[in-house]
């Protein structure tokens, strides 16, 4: 298997921890992983973003090559559309419907919405609406990975393993709160 | 044992394991994970390894001198631009020599995200005289360690290695040694001959470094990091550096039909890059950063191939590379993909919501109305980021402490209102010398030191100065009736805008600190008490 991801938004969004668990789901499988983020000026409230690429063969770049993205997960609708060009023609866009509005000539938000309805193979969810109304505000990325599950071609059991390893020091609590959150998003996922 | 490591934590994980007993650093996009995982590790604990952030890099390059020369290995980490700032003792370090093994690891950062050029360490290295690193994956980061020490332990010679930030900050599963070198013991082996370095010893050393130079390049021809890999086709010949590498095999996942000579061990393997030249009709070289192996191949191989790269425009001549530049050069097609999707506004990072410095600009400029001809020298940080809207508030950014001293000579010049603006950490790093300049001549100047308790930019590492500050000035010279420090808070915008306009209006050196913390830290300092009870 190889799959390549873009995980996006805007710095301070959690789009790290995603990519932990995804990380950790792989590194069980004793899959290749390679992940490059960014760190830095742009994490202040910024764009940024994270390559992610698992794979059952080595894997050389650290980059995507444009056109190459199997998936591309989202925090923010906007910032979803900004690495458009690597997305793969077939490819997935998993993005959260809530715009994050922190600059003056933010686009209205129902031209951005339609710029994605046009594209073939989005889910477009309020995550931050459904964690709060789950009783989980603070794991509304995992509802997104939830909802990415089937794109990622990562079976549920296994992200829900990783969830427990990844959170597993910080209280049962948490754990629960995110494998809750993973089901809910995973009720999404095509 | 297997660990999903950053690069940046394969090289903290290399030294560690290669028996470290001190790392000397200040924090910089992309070199700073190496310090906060030798930091963060249990194994650094137990040994008692070295790893507090240092003041500037000239200071950390030093105090890794002196670990060295009590025998013990010593790691110096920085941002390329660090490498300027603690040029001089790099430098030298290659007349002294080293005693415990030095390596210099030196983070450059090409397209320059996080940082204001993209100058390319490479070229230290080799006007150093030193052998010269650059790990093409994770692997060969935390392998290369473990060899570096012991390379530099026999040649006596400080090793630099180049990163690049792909390389720093992309995560991968690296194979990691199940026990770890025991530190060396301290010695008195290191020779005062060889470190006084008054021009008559010097000079002794400058021949046996220089006389090193052949002995350097033969061990990069045979070093198992540089690699001459045949291929079918010899119309082309490709030298890849480093990380550029990975781009050019990712264009080929069959293999690649091309000789391709990988470089990742410098000086320049000479010998293998002739065997491409005489062997291929056309060379196209990638390499991360400045056209540093392009230069030295049209430079001493008249050959028979044509070369090709950032100096010909098959590469562009700046820039991080990827693996679509790599195909273009080849004259590969590019995969199908969308068009850029033309509603996408850009979003440029912006200072915090509740910031400290955001308050200090809001009055800076409301006082700056009444001064038109007002001239604010910034400096490195977060607040940097003052520069763009809705502030506007700055005028220069040059390099760590540029603000004070270009308030100083922008004031010898005849400016007023001269004013420098310059964060905590930054101020400690390289602004105190600059200031003894202008209380020595009373420069008519007003310094804000914008204190947030910690180095906010690089992620919220300890900032050297913190609690010393008005302590510094006064002892700097700065007078105590023109020794402010406010509260940045809208609550007390009519106080600030007041110092600052007094300030103004005194004709020498004023310093004030407005003082609060980072929000950043400040809300994982809440996480953590809230985590404790």
């Amino acid at each position: 298997m190889k799959t390549d991801i873009i995980l996006c938004g805007v710095g301070g969004q959690g789009i790290l921890s995603i990519a932990t668990i995804i990380g950790e789901a792989a590194m069980k499988e004793n899959l290749y992983i390679k992940q490059a983020e960014v760190h830095g000026m742009s994490q202040r409230g910024g764009d940024v973003q994270s390559n992610l690429r698992i794979s059952s063969n080595p894997i050389q770049s650290d980059l995507i090559p444009l056109g190459g993205a199997d998936v591309i997960i989202s925090m923010e609708p906007m910032e979803a559309l900004r690495y458009l060009p690597f997305l793969a023609k077939e490819g997935w866009i998993i993005t959260s419907s809530t715009p994050f509005v922190n600059i003056p000539n933010y686009p209205d938000i129902e031209t951005i919405k339609a710029d994605l309805e046009k594209l073939p193979n989005v889910i477009m969810l309020d995550i931050e609406q459904k964690a709060k109304d789950a009783g989980v505000p603070r794991s509304a990325n995992v509802i997104l990975l939830g909802a990415a599950q089937k794109a990622l071609g990562i079976e549920y059991e296994k992200l829900e393993d990783a969830i427990r390893r990844v959170f597993g020091r910080k209280g049962e609590a948490i754990v629960d709160a995110n494998i809750k959150a993973l089901g809910i998003g995973a009720a999404y996922s095509k | 044992m297997k660990k999903l490591l950053l690069g940046d934590e394969a090289i903290a994980q290399g030294a560690l394991d290669a028996g470290l007993s001190g790392v000397y650093a200040y924090p910089g996009t992309p070199s700073t994970e190496i310090t906060e995982y030798i930091q963060m590790s249990p194994l650094a604990k137990e040994r008692g390894v070295h790893s507090r952030w240092s003041t500037n890099e000239k200071t950390a390059m030093e105090a890794a001198l002196g670990m060295s020369y009590m025998g013990k290995r010593a790691l110096v980490c920085m941002k390329h631009v660090g490498l300027n700032v603690c040029a001089d003792p790099f430098v030298n370090s290659a007349m002294t020599g080293t005693n415990g093994g030095i390596v210099v690891l030196v983070a450059d950062d090409p397209s320059m995200h996080s940082s204001q050029d993209e100058q390319d360490s490479r070229f230290y290295g080799k006007f150093a005289m030193i052998p010269t690193l650059e790990p093409s994956s994770q692997q060969e980061a935390y392998d290369m360690m473990s060899e570096a020490y012991e390379l530099s332990e026999k040649l006596q010679l400080p090793i630099l290695m180049r990163v690049t930030t792909r390389m720093a900050h992309s995560r991968a599963v690296v194979q990691c040694a199940d026990e770890a070198r025991q530190p060396n013991e301290l010695n008195y082996n290191a020779k005062a001959s060889n470190w006084v370095l008054l021009p008559a010893f010097a000079r002794k050393r400058n021949d046996i470094v220089t006389a090193q130079q052949p002995l350097l390049e033969q061990m990069a021809v045979d070093s198992k990091y540089n690699r001459y890999e045949d291929g079918k086709n010899q119309e082309l010949g490709i030298i890849a550096s480093g990380i550029a590498y990975n781009y050019l095999m990712e264009c080929f996942p069959n293999g690649c039909p091309y000789p391709v000579l990988k470089i990742s061990q410098y000086p320049i393997p000479k010998k293998l890059i002739r065997r491409m030249t005489d062997d291929c009709q056309y060379v196209l070289i990638a390499e991360e950063g400045q056209p540093f192996i392009e230069d030295q191949v049209r430079g001493v191989m008249p050959g028979n191939a044509v070369i090709k790269g950032r100096l010909t425009g098959e590469l562009p001549r700046t820039g991080e590379l990827n693996p679509d530049l790599i195909k273009k050069a080849l004259g590969m097609e590019i995969g199908e993909n969308y068009a850029t999707c033309e509603d996408v506004a850009p979003r440029p990072p912006a200072l915090c919501q509740g910031c400290g410095h955001r308050d200090v600009y809001a009055a800076l400029n409301e006082v700056l109305l009444n001064y038109p001809n007002a001239r604010v020298f910034g400096d490195i940080g977060c607040y940097t980021l003052g520069f763009l809207p809705p502030y506007k508030a700055i005028h220069s950014c040059v390099d760590m402490g540029a603000s004070i001293t270009m308030a100083k000579g922008a004031s010898d010049a005849g400016q007023w209102p001269a004013v420098a603006i310059i964060g905590d950490s930054t101020f400690t790093h390289s602004g105190m010398t600059g200031l003894l300049d202008a209380v020595n001549e009373n420069a008519n100047i007003t310094v804000i030191i914008s204190d947030n308790l910690t180095t906010a930019m690089t992620g919220g590492q300890d900032s050297a100065g913190t609690n010393k500050f008005e302590a510094i000035c006064r002892g700097l010279g700065v007078s105590e009736e023109h020794l402010k420090v406010v509260v940045p808070l809208p609550k007390n915008m009519e106080e600030i805008k007041k110092t600052i306009d007094e300030e103004i209006n005194y004709h020498g050196v004023s310093v004030i600190i407005p003082r609060r913390e980072c929000m950043q830290t400040l809300q994982r300092h809440l996480k953590q008490k809230k985590a404790a009870k």
